[in-house]
């Protein structure tokens, strides 16, 4: 069952950084927090499920992460709508 | 090996793999609205796989409660975030890919690309 987890873990990791490497590579404002926006769900999902694999998770990280995710998109859309791309 | 731990197997990596199917869509998707089509995988589905197959397997109650209000949450925050993104990026004059048949949006266009201009609610 281990191995499934460290595959699992394996999977979210190279997913996200896949998504770091759209973010980092030259685009449009729009194609970046996009990218952002992925990858701060990924690591949402990565530890999740980390925390099978320790006995003292700290969960309550998830909400934080999915919301500031969340307010981040929000803030750099109404920016980029007043500031072009 | 049970039923139980087959099943969990499945849906977790299900959902590993849809991360990864974004990641990668990321960089082969042509503009920005095909692009987000791609990320939304992970960020609904495959969010709710992974989370579920985590919550099924913990023990404590309270743990399980946290990861069904991230979901939760997940679902509320995402169309919004997606429908912000998408429309700035159409206001601000997202180029599209050639292969795009429609564009409905255009006709109604607020350009707020030119500075002094506040955009229209």
């Amino acid at each position: 069952m281990d191995a499934v987890i460290t595959t699992a873990l394996a999977g979210l990791i190279a997913g996200a950084a896949l998504c770091l490497a759209r973010l980092l590579r030259p685009g449009s404002l729009a194609d970046r927090i996009v990218a952002l926006d992925t990858m701060l769900t990924i690591i949402v999902s990565g530890v999740a499920v980390g925390s099978l694999l320790t006995t003292d998770a700290f969960l309550d990280l998830l909400v934080v992460v999915s919301l500031l995710g969340f307010v981040g998109t929000i803030t750099v859309a109404r920016f980029m709508e007043r500031r072009g791309p | 090996m049970t039923i139980g731990d087959l099943v969990f197997s499945i849906v977790l990596l299900t959902g590993v793999v849809l991360g990864l199917l974004a990641g990668v869509g990321l960089h082969r998707f042509p503009d920005v609205f095909a692009r987000m089509h791609a990320a939304t995988k992970p960020s609904t589905l495959g969010l709710v796989l992974v989370v579920a197959a985590v919550a099924a397997r913990l023990d404590d109650s309270s743990d399980t409660a946290k990861l069904l209000v991230v979901i939760i949450l997940q679902f509320l925050t995402a169309p919004v975030g997606a429908h912000m993104v998408a429309r700035a990026a159409h206001r601000a004059g997202g180029q599209m890919s050639p292969d795009t048949q429609v564009d409905e949006l255009s006709e109604v266009r607020v350009d707020t690309s030119a500075r002094g201009v506040p955009p229209q609610p």
